[in-house]
């Protein structure tokens, strides 16, 4: 290559040790690939990225890229210290949604790749926090390039900026024997009603959709999305009483109940003389301790649905947010049970984007309103399911006491039709 | 001037992903009856039809270079059955049908330089962000510090030896991008921003970064007649918020920008409800390349859990049982100050009781 190599003594040190070192990945493409346009964008990357080391600075700032047609998806990233480090002065990156699932054949990883090697950096990541596969490092001529590839066989932008973020589900129903929903149709169903809001940022902040099979909550959807929607079932959970006791010989009785029974969070498990299983399924509150410990004897029962929490998010700018339970139980079998989450979705984010001030997550304009008005604002109805306890304080006006109350009576009344309908 | 014909987006979204799904799992997709765990990174998952499919799980760099993804597929498709998948915590993950593969195909990824584990109650991959390869306001690294740490760790990731799973995270920015865990390493700066007062008309909307600070520390100034920002240096907590809106407030400082250890992040509602993480450790040196004295207090910590804590019991199950003090005690972390909480609702983490450990 025409240009010398910089010096990277503190990188090299990321070199040795057992895990894999993406330094020496990254020296690969300065020093092996064919292509001298990869070879200089590397080599210059490692040396702003050795320069970050010594000074502890990042170099790297933000701007405006995106693609014809979108105004997002993509993070524009200036050096600023290009005059140093030309080849990589321009180093954006493209986030693009990946399958539901994040399910590959090696075959379409390697079409991946092939199109980001004609137009990128060579360096890739799967996936990023929110989602995303990371094409890390093309310039902005290229950037359309990729896309316009890419999206002719299937793939399209994600989220970045104030819109509906790049979704995320877990293997789920695909491998997963805990799964109560199908995450796979809701992630699609949801995050694909909203590609305008993906593509084009005109919201007050991000929005995120996670979708988990089970209470596990493996996509960590309650902490980290705005609209969480999490497998469940509401009926007893399924006991193979045969391999319940097969375990309990084989652990013996003071583990299954140190590791087992005594763990349960409402006391709903109990062992009997005889070594099978006896759970109070009215109070169990589907936590999964004892499925998880054993998959083999407990599952979860056959009438399956999700539960929907609201608001989750990080630190900015109000401190960190778990979400909050807004349906308790919805069955989702029907193309009109599928329609119903999409609108509670949609009420929920024009309710936002209307009442949310800038830079405002969905959690905090619910903090800030209070949850009746958001719940008021989306058309729901209050659910002793949606608080760990009701309210503490009495400095609160209560003269419409007694409308609130009928209302309660008259949606029991409803409900009790309904069933017995 | 001819107008260049440009090509319109075709806005398909998130991808159907059974076009890519191992056919076995789609085949049995909803019909899952168990799983086990017959060793460290290989998972069993049998269906109602009595159809297998294993699952070998590995480590990588994250950051992939082309030479590795390519290897990762030759990898897939010499021995394995073609299919991948990822995790959120970026382990890839190699499916396949035949148990007979799953042999050669650990062997055929340690060899090439691949950490097979990570499932089960070992130390997980840990969770990162862009740090200085690509963030624009990072404090410190990200594939770096998690690099050096797994380096140190790698032996917990290929092993299950702790009392269950622990999830760590690293963040370069207060943000957190790298979310919740078990253990979570991230920057805490502590002077607050850096004013150059020549730039902020110019860069900044002003009015939004007054808005973006929480403790509403930001307020307009005019410095040598120019328009700017000042920052009341007395309420400000060194968050970093008016950093992304505002670049000429730099918040980095290379001696001052210190990381800061949380432990207890759990996202899953097994037994407990899911809890945030609590701070441990802090004033922690932004030590590159190799961040020795981060990865000790992990290492410590990690020691600890693995030794008092009972089986099943995650990182905040195991504190909860034991108590704060003693969690202090045992790790022998410095109490301080600091550790008690004095933003909003903070009063739900003082003690009103009389349960005290002695």
């Amino acid at each position: 290559m025409a240009q010398d190599k910089h010096p990277t003594p503190m990188l090299d040190e990321l070199e040795s040790g057992p895990w894999p070192s993406f330094v020496s990945g990254i020296k690969r493409l300065r020093d092996q690939h064919a292509d001298q346009r990869i070879n200089g964008v590397a080599n210059d990357l490692l040396g702003q990225l050795e320069h970050s080391y010594e000074t502890r600075k990042g170099y790297w700032k933000g701007g405006t890229v995106s693609v014809y047609g979108y105004g997002g998806g993509i993070i524009p990233r200036f050096s600023e210290v290009g005059k140093q480090f030309p080849e990589s002065k321009e180093f954006h990156t493209l986030r693009v949604q990946p399958p539901a699932g994040n399910h590959y054949t090696t075959d379409i990883l390697r079409q991946l790749g092939e199109s980001w090697e004609k137009w990128g950096s060579g360096l890739v990541t799967f996936h990023g926090q929110t989602g995303n596969i990371m094409f890390i490092g093309a310039n902005t001529e290229n950037t359309q390039h990729f896309f316009d590839e890419i999206n002719e066989y299937g793939f399209d932008l994600g989220g970045a900026g104030p819109c509906v973020r790049t979704a995320m589900s877990c293997v789920g129903s695909a491998r997963c024997e805990q799964s109560c929903a199908n995450e796979h149709k809701i992630h699609r169903t949801l995050v694909n009603n909203f590609t305008d809001d993906v593509h084009r940022p005109a919201l007050p902040y991000k929005f995120k959709f996670k979708v988990s099979g089970c209470p596990n909550d493996c996509m960590n959807s309650i902490e980290r999305a705005d609209m969480a929607i999490i497998g469940t079932w509401r009926d007893d959970m399924k006991i193979d009483q045969d391999e319940w006791k097969a375990y309990v010989s084989q652990k013996g009785r003071k583990h299954v109940v140190d590791n087992i029974i005594s763990r349960c969070p409402t006391n709903c498990l109990s062992l009997n003389d005889d070594d099978t299983l006896e759970v109070d399924n009215r109070n169990c509150v589907r936590c999964m301790h004892c499925l998880n410990v054993v998959p083999k004897a407990l599952s979860p029962g056959d009438d399956k649905g999700v539960t929907m929490l609201i608001g989750g998010k990080r630190t900015l700018k109000i401190g960190d947010l778990m979400g909050t339970v807004i349906v308790p139980f919805m069955k989702l079998e029907t193309e009109e049970d599928y329609e119903r989450i999409v609108e509670i979705a949609e009420e929920t984010i024009d309710f936002w984007a209307e009442n949310g001030l800038e830079h405002e997550r969905c959690g905090e304009m619910i903090e800030r309103i209070g949850l009746v008005n958001f719940l008021e604002g989306i058309g729901i109805d209050v659910d002793p399911h949606m608080i760990s306890n009701p309210r503490e304080s009495s400095y609160v006006r209560m003269d419409g006491w007694d409308d609130e109350a009928v209302k309660w009576f008259e949606r029991k009344a409803e409900e009790h039709t309904a069933a017995a309908g | 001037m001819a107008k260049v014909q440009m090509r319109e987006p075709i806005e398909s979204g998130c991808p159907d992903g059974f076009q890519y799904m191992h056919p076995v799992m789609a085949k049995n997709f909803g019909r899952w009856k168990w799983h086990d765990h017959p060793r460290p990174g290989v998972l069993r998952h049998r269906a109602h039809s009595g159809d297998e499919i294993w699952t070998v799980r590995a480590g990588t760099q994250r950051i992939l270079d082309l030479f590795t993804l390519r290897k990762l597929c030759d990898i897939g498709d010499k021995y394995g059955d073609g299919y991948v998948r990822f995790t959120i915590r970026s382990n890839i993950e190699f499916l396949v049908a035949d148990p007979a593969k799953v042999d050669p195909l650990i062997n055929a990824l340690e060899e090439a330089g691949f950490v097979v584990g990570g499932t089960k109650n070992s130390v997980a991959m840990i969770s990162h962000t862009q740090g200085w390869l690509h963030c624009d306001i990072p404090g410190t690294d990200a594939s770096g510090v998690v690099k050096a740490m797994m380096d140190e760790l790698v032996d917990e990731f290929k092993n299950c030896n702790m009392p269950n799973r622990v999830h760590i995270t690293t963040s370069c920015c207060q943000i957190n991008c790298g979310g919740q865990g078990d253990i979570a390493i991230n920057i805490q700066h502590t002077k607050p921003p850096k004013i150059n007062h020549d730039l902020v008309a110019n860069v900044c909307e002003r009015p939004s970064v007054v808005a973006r600070c929480p403790v509403a520390a930001i307020r307009p100034a005019q410095v040598n007649g120019k328009p700017t920002l000042e920052v009341d240096e007395k309420k400000c907590i060194c968050c970093g918020a008016c950093y992304p809106p505002c670049p000429p407030m730099q918040i980095n400082d290379p001696e001052h920008s210190k990381l800061a250890i949380w432990v207890g992040g759990n996202h899953s509602n097994a037994r407990g409800k899911p809890t945030f993480q609590k701070l441990v450790a802090s004033g922690v040196p932004n030590n590159p390349p190799r961040w020795p004295e981060a990865t000790a207090i992990v290492k410590r910590i990690l020691k600890t859990y693995r030794e008092d804590a009972r089986d099943w019991e995650r990182m905040n199950d195991w504190i909860e049982r034991i108590g704060w003090p003693r969690f202090f005690e045992l790790t022998g972390l410095p109490f301080t100050k600091f550790h008690i909480d004095n933003w909003r609702g903070s009063r739900k983490s003082l003690n009103a009781s009389t349960h005290i450990r002695f």
